[in-house]
């Protein structure tokens, strides 16, 4: 009795297993084509992100070129005291937050106040026309933009200088003092990006509810106050989205603008994480240590933006997009 | 009456601002174009403001002329063309079974994407890995790396996520492949979105710099920033300045490197107004998908 019901209950076991079988291969004789889709992007993801993941390791190795990433020793968090003992790794964190904080402050506001004022205006050309000039800086690549601000400033043939002296004072070379520099750190930041991220807030604009505007005309209420009351509430929501994205890459910063923008004379402030890791990795070789640097902003980093994303989506569950 | 007046002094002061906005942001140039096409004298005794004074074109003779300059100008416009058409292919394999409900291990693969959007190497990781690849000094390591943005793949996803079914449907049932459907059907249908992330990928590429300072030492494959980056910010001389002398030697380094410059800027100028709707209708599906 017990051997034919074992039998059966195996059999039966054998039958959906087959079963099963026949159904994934049903599966995949439709579907298999969107895989073969999948496999070289899939295959470029873990070669050039996942790989350069695990080559982070070397930050807590005693990297050594030939014996490679797997085989160089591990070595106690050495790299990491190394780091947090150097006192350029510190100037390079504390000036990422400056040049993003005051990136926020100038750069944050100046596409609201231009998307606004460019929605007031009442020539549809005009403001057309200023709109494709606006928006052009923002092709430009950082190189670019650093050779205008070097030719911009040039105490030979700048046109800043140049007026400077018309009026009577001495040039002055901006880009190697150094508050001048932040200055102009933060002007061409908000030359290359307020057109451009004006046209969130233009869309935003564009899609309030013209009633509102012609009650509040009924209500007697001057251009002023209209902008004040209904459009600055309107676009409140889109404002806030962005400001807290905005927030969350503070500990972040990319290469080539500092790159660019940055100069030896002004290293002590303008040298942030990324240019230090260059400098350190790249033109010093201490691989193990430029890579610990590189980790410790990546983590910061990571940690802001997951908080940043949390935040923003906890605002969108509110209905406030 | 009176707040008609109030009105359009508020026009007039609205315009106003926007006018010197608009000043601002092309000054830079039109300054740079003037010293690149202006005499010595004029640039030396500081009368060049915006406008060029004492035509001369002896500086765009130089950088036309110099070999270097040109080879990395067409080397750009090849590496952009490379890069923009693989990405595309690229992302366009990973969106769209990425997009279907059917895919098992979809949310996995996204994950396995995402992820990448927010944890990366970092520059030695990746350095390590160019090297490791033999990839150093190659024009593919300008390629390779940057071939899917997760971003652009994520918009592209949910642009073929809201594509109605009913499209793909009846080709299915038909015995159409997914391949068929996807060029057939799905691709001329998203015309628009893949041309605005196509012009990113070019835009980002053309002006990227950071990957060739890391990866390229061979002057042969220098893209035009870098190429820009040596002559204006280490003083590198053209090379046909150490060939002929003659004309180059003549000229101010100043207005050298403003042509230099205008020689990489132009290029997009020149494509930047006819594709400027393409960029903005991207922003918004970008601004859509935040």
């Amino acid at each position: 009795m017990r051997d034919t019901s074992v039998g059966i209950t195996s059999r039966s076991m054998n039958d959906v297993r087959a079963d099963k079988m026949r159904k994934f291969m049903a599966y995949m004789r439709q579907h298999y084509m969107l895989y073969i889709f999948l496999i070289l992007p899939i295959a470029y993801f873990i070669i050039f992100k996942y790989v350069p993941m695990y080559g982070v390791s070397i930050a807590f190795k005693d990297y050594n070129m030939f014996d490679g990433i797997w085989r160089s020793p591990w070595n106690n968090f050495a790299t990491f005291k190394e780091i947090f003992g150097m006192k350029e790794f510190y100037r390079a964190v504390r000036n990422t937050f400056i040049l993003n904080s005051l990136d926020l402050l100038a750069g944050f506001p100046a596409p609201i106040i231009l998307a606004i004022i460019l929605s007031e205006l009442k020539s549809k050309t005009y403001r057309r026309i200023s709109q494709t000039i606006l928006y052009l800086p923002h092709f430009l690549s950082w190189i670019v933009i650093g050779s205008l601000a070097i030719q911009l400033f040039s105490t030979q043939s700048g046109l800043v200088n140049i007026l400077l002296e018309r009026m009577g004072f001495e040039p002055i070379n901006f880009l190697t003092v150094k508050s001048s520099w932040l200055v102009t750190y933060v002007m061409f930041g908000v030359w290359q990006s307020a057109g451009w991220n004006a046209i969130i807030y233009l869309a935003a604009i564009s899609g309030i509810n013209p009633e509102l505007y012609e009650a509040a005309t009924v209500d007697g209420a001057g251009r002023l106050r209209k902008i004040w009351h209904i459009t600055l509430p309107c676009i409140k929501p889109t404002i806030i989205i962005l400001l807290i994205l905005y927030v969350g890459r503070i500990a972040q910063i990319g290469f080539d603008r500092p790159y660019a923008m940055g100069n030896h004379l002004v290293n002590e402030i303008s040298d942030v994480i990324s240019t230090f890791v260059y400098r350190v990795g790249l033109r010093s070789g201490r691989f193990s240590a430029a890579t610990a640097v590189g980790f410790f902003q990546s983590v910061v980093g990571m940690v802001f933006l997951l908080i940043a994303n949390y935040v923003a989506s906890k605002f969108g569950e509110q209905g406030i997009w | 009456m009176n707040t008609g007046v109030k009105s359009k002094i508020f026009d007039a002061i609205l315009y106003f601002i926007v006018f010197i906005a608009v000043l601002a942001c092309i000054v830079p140039m039109l300054h740079v174009a003037a010293i690149s096409l202006s005499s010595n004298n004029a640039i030396l005794s500081k009368k060049v403001y915006i406008w060029p004074v004492q035509l001369n074109l002896d500086s765009y003779k130089v950088v036309f002329m110099d070999r270097s300059m040109v080879r990395s100008l067409l080397f750009t416009i090849v590496l952009t063309i490379v890069h923009t058409i693989s990405c595309m292919i690229m992302t366009i394999l990973a969106a769209y079974p990425l997009s279907k409900k059917e895919l098992k291990g979809r949310n996995f693969f996204l994950l396995l994407i995402v992820i990448t959007m927010y944890f990366s190497g970092g520059m030695i990781p990746d350095y390590i890995l160019i090297k490791s690849l033999n990839l150093l000094n190659n024009f593919w390591a300008l390629v390779l790396p940057g071939l899917i943005s997760a971003f652009n793949m994520i918009v592209l996803k949910t642009f073929f996520t809201n594509m109605p079914e009913s499209l793909e449907e009846s080709a299915l049932i038909d015995g159409a492949s997914y391949l068929t459907i996807l060029v057939r059907i799905v691709l001329p249908l998203s015309t628009p979105v893949l041309a605005t992330l196509s012009l990113f990928y070019a835009v980002g590429r053309w002006n990227y710099f950071m990957d060739s300072l890391l990866y390229i030492t061979d002057s042969r494959l220098y893209p035009i920033q870098l190429k820009l980056y040596q002559i204006v910010y280490n003083n590198m001389q053209l090379e046909i300045s150490t060939i002929e002398g003659g004309l180059s030697s003549n000229l101010l380094p100043e207005s050298l490197k403003a042509a230099s410059v205008m020689f990489a800027t132009v290029p997009i100028l020149l494509v930047y107004p006819w594709l400027q709707k393409y960029f903005i209708s991207g922003i918004m599906i970008g601004a859509i998908k935040e």
